[in-house]
Order: structure tokens, then C-alpha cells, then sequence
């Protein structure tokens, strides 16, 4: 067993199955079933991935809800990314310091 | 044309900045993994510069550690990284023009869950040259925080790396809150993926996260679509 050889592998497949459905999907979905589903798609998947993953997320259920609490509120808000992201990390650094 | 791809291609570079700095950060977790299972700092480091995925690494350096088959490892990519045809399969519809068979061919391989949202949530069609500019940082952002995971191991301080731990789950909740105050339907949509996702993770633990993914949102944007498909006008409004 290579370790190269794993490293292909698993990029091969990778890349494929990001590959073929950008490519070989050109043309415009008509179906108003169907773009409702795609519609829905992006707000599903990433809801999906991240409750109730963020609850867990810092190894310490404590730390991440007032993380993920703080996220929340700064995402309500308005905040850019990059700050509701580093003041969920670091609301939930402080928490860890204080418990 | 070269001002614009130079400018489309900055833009992208910018947006990317926040991923990249979470990349680094959860990349550096997965080059300890990648030590730990005896994989050089050279071989981590080609590992994320040509996967470029989280779940499916750490999952593929365990296989590598317990000196699993090629097919098994073939198979759990698969299943794990099958939300990005989903992601291809929106995305298509968000392109412009300039997006020709080898733009797509070269772009896709940087389709992440964080790249992905970020694109969508773009507020016009993507070009080729400002998706890349998107993907550029992250993808060393994520390669050099592998290499330096391998190479120094845990010399970070625990308290500093598990508060890191939220940093990419910040930025999902940036991304789907503000459309989400503005449209019921989507609040919807994301309150039943997390209710599915969370069904899946307390009471149906043996499924993967990757699967769960899967079928949570395929499930809440089903049936979203049957109880509240997207009207004409908006499909005209959209512009796709």
C-alpha cells in the first residue's frame, strides 16, 4: 500500500465528483420543481452542516454555545464573515479561559 | 476584458481571505492527524493541496493509518464528498458566460462547502477569474496549514486550537442568517436541515456525517419546493 497511491485515489474520486456535474450540466433547468430544490440547496446544506455540528464544535459543548450564540447574534447584525467568525472563535477562547 | 478578470479575480481574492484564514487554522488539525499517522510533512502536504477537503482527508488518513483497501478508500471518498455534486449542480446555474468547458473543468476542483457558499452567495453570476481568485487563497491557506500541522505537531496551546474549532461555523451562520431575516421560506428551509441533520446525529449516530448532510438537505429543500416553490417572477428576477 503507497502512500501515493491513496493520495491519488482519493483526489481522483474527489475531483471527479466535483468535476462531472459542473461540466457535463450546461444547460438551463427548466423545471420549476427543480429550481425550487436548487433554490433551497444552499441555505439546507450548510444549515445541515453546521447544527448541530457548531454545538460541538470546540470539543466543549459550553464554549461553542456561547460561541455559536455570539455568531448568531453578530450574523443578525449584519457583521462581515470574517468578524462573526474570529468573535465566535474568540468569545468561545474566553469562555474556556473563564470556566 | 483584461482589466475585468484582473478585478473580478482581486474581488475574489478578498472574499476568500476568511476561508482562507479558517482553513489554515482547521488544516493545521488535520496535519497533526496526517503526523500521527506517520504521513511525511512532504505527503500531508500534497494530500490537502490535491483533495482540498476536510471530512474526506481525515477520513482518508485513517484509512491510510489502519492500511485500508484502494476501494475502500474510493468508496468513503465517494459517499463522504458526494454533497459536492449537489454544490456542482447549483452552481451551474449561477455562471456567466465566460464559464467554458475548461473554466468549469479547472474551477471545479475547488468546490469546498465553504467555497460553494461563499459563490452562491455572491450578489451576481460568477466569473471564471473571480472564482479562482475565491479558491486561490484558501487552497494554500489549507495546504500550508497541513504542512505546518505536520511539521510541528501540537505546539499550539489546546485552548487556542478547540476555540479555532468555530471559526468555519461562524462564517456558515454569517452566510445563512441575513437572507434567511429577509425570507420566511428560507428560515424554513434551514430550521428543518438543522431539525434532519440533528435527528441524524442523536438518533441515528451509524450514519455518516457526510450521508447525513446529504439527505438532511435534500429532504427540507424537497420539500420546501412542493410547499412553497420559487414563483415566475422571482425565476425572472434571478436571472438564471
Amino acid at each position: 500500500m503507497s502512500i501515493f497511491i491513496y493520495i491519488f485515489v482519493m483526489a481522483s474520486v474527489t475531483y471527479l465528483i466535483r468535476m462531472i456535474p459542473f461540466t457535463m450540466f450546461r444547460t438551463t433547468i427548466h423545471s420549476r420543481f427543480l429550481r425550487s430544490v436548487l433554490f433551497y440547496i444552499p441555505y439546507t446544506v450548510i444549515a445541515a452542516m453546521t447544527i448541530p455540528a457548531i454545538f460541538f464544535s470546540t470539543g466543549d459543548v459550553y464554549t461553542s454555545l456561547i460561541g455559536a450564540f455570539v455568531a448568531f447574534m453578530l450574523a443578525y447584525f449584519d457583521c462581515p464573515l470574517i468578524v462573526v467568525a474570529l468573535m465566535a472563535a474568540f468569545s468561545a477562547f474566553l469562555a474556556g479561559v473563564f470556566f | 476584458m483584461e482589466k475585468k478578470r484582473f478585478t473580478d479575480f482581486k474581488e475574489g481574492m478578498l472574499s476568500g481571505i476568511p476561508i482562507m484564514l479558517g482553513y489554515f487554522s482547521v488544516s493545521f488539525g488535520v496535519g497533526i492527524l496526517a503526523h500521527q499517522a506517520g504521513m511525511s510533512v512532504f505527503s500531508a502536504a500534497l494530500l490537502s493541496a490535491t483533495n482540498l477537503t476536510s471530512a474526506g482527508e481525515v477520513a482518508g488518513i485513517d484509512i491510510i493509518a489502519s492500511h485500508g483497501s484502494y476501494i475502500e478508500m474510493a468508496i468513503t471518498q465517494f459517499v463522504i464528498n458526494f454533497r459536492y455534486v449537489l454544490m456542482g449542480l447549483s452552481l451551474t446555474q449561477r455562471t456567466d458566460k465566460n464559464f467554458n468547458l475548461p473554466h468549469r473543468m479547472i474551477a471545479s476542483f475547488g468546490i469546498t462547502d465553504e467555497i460553494f457558499a461563499l459563490l452562491i452567495g455572491h450578489n451576481r453570476k460568477i466569473s471564471p477569474w473571480f472564482t479562482y481568485g475565491v479558491i486561490i487563497l484558501p487552497l494554500i491557506g489549507w495546504t500550508s496549514g497541513t504542512a505546518l500541522g505536520a511539521a510541528v505537531g501540537s505546539i499550539l496551546p489546546e485552548s487556542i486550537t478547540n476555540a479555532l474549532g468555530i471559526l468555519l461555523y461562524g462564517m456558515f451562520v454569517a452566510i445563512i442568517i441575513p437572507p434567511a431575516k429577509k425570507d420566511r421560506r428560507i428560515i424554513l428551509a434551514v430550521v428543518l436541515a438543522a431539525i434532519f441533520s440533528s435527528c441524524f446525529k442523536f438518533l441515528m449516530p451509524f450514519v455518516t456525517g457526510g450521508f447525513a448532510v446529504i439527505i438532511s438537505s435534500v429532504l427540507a429543500a424537497v420539500l420546501l419546493a412542493i410547499f412553497f416553490p420559487i414563483s415566475e417572477k422571482e425565476i425572472e428576477e434571478e436571472g438564471r
